[in-house]
Formats: C-alpha cells, structure tokens, sequence
C-alpha cells in the first residue's frame, strides 16, 4: 500500500523542466492543436443537447370553437405542448378581479409576459373569455381551477375565484395574476391569440401577423 | 487421498501461473486477507458493504429491465404511451418475473438512499470525514450526488403522472438561473417541454452515463479508504499501536473477520429487502407513488404531486425559500459573517469576504429595497427608470424561486465542508460534549420533519415549520466552527475501548 506513496515522492524525474527547451514549445504548439481538435470535437455532442429542428418546427396555431362553452365554465387544449385555458369568465368574475389589486404582485401586468393588447386587469381581448397558457411561472406544474367563491372554495374567507397551483401553493386570480407572497415570480403567461369570428378562436398566431 | 493432492498441486501451479501475470494473490492479500480493520466496528459499519450489495443489485435488475423497457413517449394503438405500457404492462403482467424484477430495482432505490443516509450519518457520528479521510468523504459526497442524479433520471422512465411532472418541476428549476435560465433548461430537456427527447437523454444517463460515473467513484472511494484505513467508533487511529511485524494492534484482517460479519448483516437486510418486495412493493406510496400508475398527460397536473422521500427534506427547503423567508436567511448570513468576522483578526482576506458576502447577498435578495418590504430605492429617486440588464431587475435583486434552487443544491453540498468545518479535539460521539451532541439530535429531528412537510401538500403550518427547520438544518453546519469548538469533551482513550 504504502510502497507508491515513496516512489512518488522520490521521483524527480517527472518534473518537465528538465526537458529540452526547444522540444518544449513543440511539445506545448501539439497540446494547443489537440485542444483545438477536442473542442472541435465536442462541438456536436454538446449541439445534439439543443432542440432539434423537429421540435422547433411543431407549434401551429390551434382553432378554438368558443360557442360551446357555457359562462363560466373552462377548457383546457393543447398547443405546443402545453396546456392553454379558455374560460368563459362571467361579467360577475370579470368585476370581482379589481378586488384582487391589493393582494396582488403586478396587478397592472407590467413585469409580465403577454401581448400587448391583452394587458391591463382582465389580461384579455374580450373580458369575457380569458386564454392563458396553464403553465405556473414558478416552476411549469398546471394550476387546478377554485372558481367557488369564499371559504366554500378550501381558499380563504376573500377568495374571488382563480387558480390554485398543486405543486407549491401558487395562487392566481381570475387574469391569471399572481398573488403576493408566492413561490411564482409573475404573473401567468397569456399566448399569442386572435378571433377569426365571434364563435372561432385562434391560439398561437396575432391578427396582425396573418 | 493421492489425487485430492493432485488436484491441490495443480490449483497452487494454476495460481503461480496466474500470479506471475496479474497480482492475484497480492491484491487479495492487500485488499482483503491482509487488510486490517479495527475490531471494534459496530451495527453502524455494516452499511458500506450494503450499499456495495445494493448497487450489485441495481445494476442486474437494471440490466434485465431494460430488455423489455421501450423509452418512446409516443402513443401506441390504444392510445398510451410506449413507455408506460412497456412497464405498466409488458414488464408488470406479461414478461416472467418481470414484476419481481422491477419490485427489486425500485425498491432496491429508496434502500439505496436508506443505506447510504445510514452510511453518511455514520461518519457524522464518528467523525469519519476528519483528516485524513476528507477524500473519502469528498468520493462519497460524488457518490450521493450521482445517487441523487441517477435517482431523478431513473424515476422519469415509466412516463407516469409523477414522473412527467417531477422532471418538469426539477428541469425548470434551472430555468431560475439569471439570463441563461431559459436556454439552460431547453438545452436539458432537448425540447420546449418536457417530451420524447427529454425522455431518451435521461434513459442514456440513466443506464449508462451515470453507473459509469458511479462505478469509477465507488473505487475510487474504497481506493482512498483502504489508503488510510477505517476509523471506528472510537475515533483513534489504529495505525498508531502496531506489533513487530507492522500489523495494528487493534485490527483485525477483513478476511474472514469483517466479512463473516457483513454477511451476517446482508442476511437481515435481504430478510427485510424481500418482505418489502412480496407484501409491501410500493412502500405505502413512498417507494411507487400512486399517481405513476396513471400516464403522464402534459395538460394536467395531478392535485398533489411530491418527490419520491429521500428527496422530500430538500424539497421542503425548496419550498420554504419565499420571499417572506429571505430576511432571515440574510440574518442568519450576517451572523456568521459576523462570527467570522471576530475570529479571522489577522486575515485581510477573509475579513474582506465577511463584508462581501452579506452585503452581495444583500443585493440578491432585496436589490435596492429595505429587505424587500418597500419599493426599490430607485423607484421613489427616479420613478419610471428601468435597471433591467439582461433580464435582471437591478434594482430587484433576483427572484426568491432563484434562491430556493441555490437553497436546495447548496444544502446538499454543505456535506462536504463537514471535514473543515467540524472543529472539535475530538473525532467519535463517544468522547463529544453535550453541545455537539445536542446539535446532532436537533439536526435530525430538523432533517426528518423538512422530510415529512416535503411529502405533504403545502400549508402554512408546514411552511413556517419548514422555515424553522430550514434554519436549524444550515445553523447545524454553519455554526459547527465555534460550538464544536467550545463543546467539553472527554478525554480519549490511547486505545480501541472494546468489550
Ligand atoms: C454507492 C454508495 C457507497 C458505497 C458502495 C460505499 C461503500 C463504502 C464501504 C464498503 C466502506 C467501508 C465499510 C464501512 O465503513 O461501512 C465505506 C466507508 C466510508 N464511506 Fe462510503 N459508500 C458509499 C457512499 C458514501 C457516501 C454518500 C458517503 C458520504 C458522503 C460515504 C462516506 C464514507 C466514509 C467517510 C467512510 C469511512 C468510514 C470510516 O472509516 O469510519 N460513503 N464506504
Ligand atoms: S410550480 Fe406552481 S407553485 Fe411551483
């Protein structure tokens, strides 16, 4: 066990300096090329971690049929991926958001993320029907709808209806607007969207885009 | 009688030969027949050889697993995922003993991190991470992060509920990083969201990359402990009383010793391994969660969702890392900072870093507001000016979720500084004052209530309680320098006390 630590402490000979000095720039210009061709090399394997062109191709927009939701009531649909709402807010939800402004991180939505003709308190086109990308800006789980009202919701005394996320207590009111004192940072991300009609939504694309 | 010593001639020549070639006989003399242990190791010592046994059996039923496990998110003709249905289905019902050899191998993972909190809190007891054995700690503390990391990428492979969402919760929390986040957190996904590229990269890492890295560290750590040897509950150096022939008074040879005795401790072990197995496979929900038994779906997440336990303690400190909580935390930087402050007269350096650090942290999580309760400073001087640089509010500071990532990653590292932090004349528990020893109980309650709230779903009483073990957790560690120090030890005994 003991033998190798004495031969290396003994071993001067391991020591570079006493190489021959023009060998040495030698020696140093081929460690320099080979750390070119490794980094060269590298490059592909760290590339491959990136998302391949596949997955940035997917994403088209997605048509919306609003006439089948009843006031009230949400939807959940896919696109890119990931979760987006649609709810049918009442004008009753609609009023009762200016109550949250207190409570609320950003209530006027200007560190957060959405277009700009959905900012403001109800974060929408039309007040009436809310689309968000169900994704909590804390660390992406889904928040679950508390649209009951008051202490029948499991959420406190004031609550005026919102989302309620499962994995560290996130809540959002009816905009999507964060609460203060919450793991999410600001306030849930609302997507590109449009109507094609009164009836026919479209998630993904801007009016002005098309 | 005659041709017993043919046979036994030959093995001997058989041997020679080989010897001559490969040090067969040398290693196992080193290693094993010849290697000196002291005789006074107890119940605590037999989790090293127990985790060697529970990662022989990871790796087996890993290996027959992955004969039949398809790592394809896609959905197949009835519409579930590949992935789930090659275990929920394939390996569960249709393949013979494929339900016994999945049992064994998630099983066999929280026994994993039961042995090796075992293991580790053995060196806590007996200061086995203090000179010379900081590199075995260091090896070790490898070992757990490549547990931790095989654990997380192993647990994504049924494609489940749990799994779908534990991978998104634990992917995004690099997406908390300043400026890189975002690209950090796709460039480990492979994808905007967690899915079939995301799936392949962690089921590579999972079977090949990281057992390649463990194996490599599990050597290099008995490498290093057979180097300098093993403590003992004493904590003296056996090397210190050896005979004439060099060999330490108070060791005895690991062969056949030592090793009569870990299997006698392999046999209670694989008693209680197959009862779990046979009567009690998911554990209660801690070992199989329930919600993995339904198939992950990226529009919804189920109403609770909680990490598998032996990550639940870190969970919780995750949790617990609100803005409301950094005012303490910042206080309780101050402190030691402060402490070391005093104790470091002579060092320009390290009295330099003692104002540094709060007053950097300061900025981290407040910007420019006092302790984050008022608006920034710059917002009352020049309202409507914008310090954004990069994505960064100046004036902000950095998000509270960004420091409940460092929260989490950091307090697992705190192990490692243990060799340099604990302070005491002494090694072993056994000769310790009743401060240190007061410290360690009040720690492992504090670890084991974070480890609770952490399966919990989250409540006020469990975030303050957590927040309060929080702290206790970091004071364990950051205070060790100065109680560890005044702590009234006993005197040590000059040999192995052994009865
Ligand atoms: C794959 C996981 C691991 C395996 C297979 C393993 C294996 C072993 C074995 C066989 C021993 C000698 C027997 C014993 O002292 O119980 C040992 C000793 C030791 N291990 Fe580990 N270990 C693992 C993880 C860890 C971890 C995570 C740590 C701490 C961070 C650690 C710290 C130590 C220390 C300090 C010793 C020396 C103990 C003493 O001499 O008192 N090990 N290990
Ligand atoms: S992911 Fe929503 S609170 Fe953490």
């Amino acid at each position: 066990m003991s033998d190798n630590k004495e031969n290396a402490s003994n071993g001067e000979s391991c020591c570079a300096c006493s190489l021959d000095p023009e060998r040495r720039a030698l020696l140093a210009a081929t460690a320099g090329v080979g750390a070119i061709v490794g980094l060269g090399v590298a490059a592909p394997f760290v590339g491959s971690f990136l998302p391949s062109e596949r997955a940035k191709a997917a994403g088209a927009p997605v048509e919306y049929d609003l006439s089948k939701l009843a006031p009230g009531q949400m939807d959940t649909i896919e696109w890119q991926g990931k979760p987006v709402w649609i709810v049918r807010r009442t004008p009753e939800m609609v009023a009762a958001l200016k109550k949250n402004d207190a409570n609320l991180v950003d209530p006027n939505s200007e560190r957060s993320e959405q277009p700009e003709y959905a900012k403001g308190t109800a974060r929408a086109i039309k007040d009436e029907y809310f689309v968000c990308l169900g994704v909590c800006t804390h660390l992406g789980c889904s928040p679950n709808p508390k649209f009951l009202l008051g202490a029948e919701s499991g959420m406190g005394e004031d609550w005026n209806g919102g989302f309620l996320c499962p994995c560290h207590g996130s809540r959002f009111d009816l905009a999507g607007r964060v609460f203060k004192s919450m793991p999410a940072p600001v306030n849930l991300v609302i997507p590109p969207h449009s109507y094609l009609s009164d009836t026919r939504l479209l998630i993904g694309k801007d009016s002005k885009e098309s | 009688m005659n041709c017993c010593k043919t046979v036994t001639d030959k093995a001997q020549q058989a041997l020679a030969w080989v010897d001559e070639r490969f040090p067969l006989s040398f290693l196992w003399k080193s290693h094993v027949s010849e290697y000196y242990a002291p005789k006074n190791f107890n119940f605590w010592y037999l989790f090293g050889s127990l985790a060697l046994l529970v990662l022989v059996i990871q790796i087996v039923t890993g290996i027959f697993l992955v004969m039949n496990y398809k790592p394809d998110a896609s959905l197949n003709l009835a519409g579930v995922p590949v992935a789930f249905a090659s275990v929920e289905s394939t390996i569960m019902r249709d393949v013979w003993g494929g339900k016994y050899i999945r049992y064994m191998h998630s099983t066999g993972a929280s026994a994993f991190f039961i042995v090796v909190y075992l293991h580790m809190f053995r060196g806590m007891l007996y200061g086995s991470y203090r000179k010379p054995r900081e590199l075995i700690w260091l090896f070790g503390m490898g070992i757990f992060l490549c547990l931790m990391g095989e654990a997380f990428f192993g647990y994504l492979l049924p494609w489940g509920q749990m799994s779908f969402w534990g991978a998104q919760v634990i992917v995004n929390l690099f997406s908390a990083v300043p400026v890189i986040g975002g690209q950090l957190s796709e460039f480990i996904r492979g994808d905007f969201v967690v899915s079939d590229a995301t799936l392949n990269r962690f089921f590579a890492f999972h079977v090949i990359a990281i057992p390649l890295v463990l194996l490599g560290l599990v050597t290099s750590h008995l490498i290093a402990l057979h180097e300098v040897g093993s403590n003992n509950p004493d904590g003296v150096e056996i090397k210190k009383h050896k005979d004439a022939n060099g060999i330490p008074l108070d060791g005895i040879p690991f062969y056949p010793y030592h090793v009569i005795k870990d299997v006698f401790g392999v046999s209670i072990f694989l008693i209680v391994f197959a009862a779990v197995i046979f009567f009690a496979p998911e554990g209660g929900g801690y070992f199989l969660e329930f919600n993995n038994f339904f198939p992950a779906d990226a529009l919804k997440t189920p109403p609770h969702i909680a990490p598998v336990w032996y990550f639940t303690p870190y969970y919780s400190m995750l949790r617990a890392t609100t803005s409301d909580f950094l005012p303490f935390l910042w206080a309780f930087i101050a402190l030691i900072s402060v402490l070391t402050w005093r104790g470091a007269a002579s060092c320009r350096f390290v009295r330099g870093l003692c104002v540094l650090v709060p007053l950097a942290a300061y900025w981290g999580f407040f910007g420019l507001s006092a302790f984050g309760l008022t608006v920034p400073l710059t917002a009352l001087l020049l309202p409507g000016v914008k310090f954004t640089v990069l994505g960064v509010d100046l004036a902000r500071g950095l998000d509270a979720k960004f420091w409940g990532v460092v929260m989490m990653g950091g307090s697992v590292m705190l192990f490692a500084l243990l060799p340099w932090l604990d302070r005491s004349p002494v090694k072993s528990i056994r000769y310790k004052g009743v401060l240190v020893k007061t410290a360690l109980v009040i720690f492992v309650v504090a670890f084991l209530i974070l480890g609770y709230f952490g399966t919990q779903p989250p409540s006020p009483v469990g975030n303050i309680l957590s927040q309060i073990c929080t702290i206790l957790y970091l004071s364990f560690f950051g205070l060790m320098p100065w109680y560890s120090r005044l702590d009234k030890t006993k005197p040590v005994p000059e040999r192995l006390t052994w009865k």
